[in-house]
């Protein structure tokens, strides 16, 4: 256990679409250089509370740090101006499951984009930027293709690259290999275990049980935008007190079984 | 029968070409003061302010639910009188095509940028981008494609719609037509032949259009 301050802390945080509560009273921490993983049945909230912890969702109540930068939020609050919000998400990265990759740009400028026309690095900074985190995830040699010429796999590889060059000090994880063709799956999850063994802070939303029970330290699991029960990542996983997260698990490993 | 002798209009044909240059500029001049006109009525109607998509949508729907023909003759006549300016023919039909050129390319935009799919704004969010920048960078460049087909269409009919300037005596090639055939007697030839050069620069363009909407289709 470190004795810093988490770099996210999640307090009272709630969020209704319309009529529904999506998120009730969540409250969650993540040390510098943790893994979380937030697992639970679709509508949950996990992408909900994920989305809530860069800003793409604005919680009605309660308050979100990460790092130095907190944010409160009510009825009697102001919501953030839009320059504060924009300047705190440059600093997380987020990956999304439909990767979400500017098909109007090659890879390299997919990647460059952000350094260049947020951090406002001159473009050849940003291109040695860029081709650093390439040849971290693995793609330095596919720089100049378009995107729509890669695999699934390789532009979730790009679309991490491209977080990655805004040097965040947290990454998002949103279900990035749900959309992917099972045999890409694992080129995905060693590049993120690779981000994880270098010290990244990370939030991962994740149908992957074996792989947050490897990557995770700490597990998160939600039900009806409740934290239903949360823990070190192996034991929550193989021993779950709660009866919810055993019906949850349960149900994924009948789903792995023929493997 | 009627003997054709377009041979005639030889002696008027700087006359011809001076029209077919006006026209031609005029078509450039609403062309883009309509895009940026659209553009803008465009961002207002996808605004986040109420205000702002009323006023745009009130601008779009008076200048599609009237006819061009009226918008050139009120905004020679009576746009001056109410707002106690001066303006020539010209100033009037730049104004009016540009501002009824507008109400269309707006939708058109519109169109454009909500077909984007909403992962891409999401994306640039992420990477702290601001709505506008967003804009520009991410939404704008690949909206622009699916909307060139569709522009040029309303272009295509912004063209035509010059002809009418020649009721406010701007001398466009129809008006310059009108003066031919007055002098020579020959207004079948002459209208004859001002349709035949609507055609000619119009036609390759509908061409073009057809083949990039195939283009899009199968891409």
């Amino acid at each position: 256990m470190t004795t810093s301050a988490p770099m996210i802390e999640v307090n009272a945080l709630r969020k209704s679409f319309g009529a529904l509560q999506v998120l009730k009273d969540i409250n969650f921490k993540v040390e510098t250089g943790g893994v979380v993983a937030l697992l639970g049945p679709s509508g949950s909230g996990k992408s909900t509370l994920l989305r809530c912890i860069n800003l793409l969702v604005v919680p009605d109540d309660g308050a979100i740090r990460v790092g130095t930068t907190t944010f409160a939020f009510g009825p009697t609050r102001k919501p953030p101006r839009t320059r504060e919000l924009a300047a705190f998400r440059s600093r997380t990265g987020m990956v999304f499951q439909n990767f979400n990759l500017f098909p109007h740009m090659s890879v390299l400028q997919n990647v460059m984009e952000a350094p260049v026309y947020v951090r406002k690095l001159p473009r050849k900074d940003a291109q040695d930027l860029a081709m650093a985190q390439l040849e971290k995830v693995g793609l330095s040699d596919r720089a100049h293709q378009m995107p729509e010429t890669l695999s699934g796999g390789q532009k979730q590889r790009v679309a991490i690259a491209r977080a990655l060059a805004m040097e965040p000090e947290v990454m998002l994880f949103d279900e990035a290999t749900s959309a992917l063709d099972p045999e890409l799956v694992s080129e995905v999850l060693l590049t993120i275990q690779q981000l994880a063994a270098d010290g990244m802070t990370m939030v991962i939303v994740t149908h992957e049980i074996a792989f947050a029970r490897e990557v995770a330290d700490r597990v998160v699991f939600m039900r009806d935008g409740v934290v239903v029960e949360e823990g070190p990542a192996r034991q929550t996983i193989d021993e779950p007190r709660m009866e919810a997260t055993r019906t949850f698990l349960s149900h994924f490993h009948k789903g792995q079984m023929p493997r | 029968m009627y003997e054709w002798d377009f041979s005639i209009l030889l002696n008027y044909r700087w006359l011809l070409l001076q029209g077919m240059g006006i026209t031609i500029a005029f078509t450039a001049a609403i062309v883009i003061g309509g895009m940026a006109i659209g553009l803008l009525a465009a961002i207002c109607l996808l605004s986040r302010f109420k205000i702002l998509r009323a006023l745009s949508l009130g601008f779009i729907e008076a200048f599609r639910c009237t006819p061009i023909l009226v918008q050139l003759i009120w905004f020679y006549y009576a746009l001056p009188i109410l707002m106690g300016i001066s303006m020539t023919p010209t100033m009037a039909s730049l104004l009016a095509l540009s501002c009824y050129g507008g109400a269309f390319y707006a939708e058109i935009i519109r169109g454009g940028i909500v077909s984007i799919d909403a992962g891409q704004s999401e994306a640039g969010a992420a990477l702290g981008m601001t709505p506008g920048l967003a804009m520009r960078r991410i939404i704008l460049p690949q909206a622009l494609r699916r909307m060139v087909p569709p522009l040029m269409n309303q272009s295509i009919l912004q063209f035509k719609n010059t002809s009418l300037v020649s009721v406010l005596a701007v001398p466009d090639l129809v008006y310059q037509g009108q003066m031919v055939a007055h002098d020579s007697f020959r207004p079948l030839e002459t209208y004859t032949a001002i349709a035949v050069a609507y055609f000619a620069i119009l036609f390759p363009l509908t061409v073009f259009v057809r083949n990039r909407e195939r283009k899009l289709r199968t891409s």
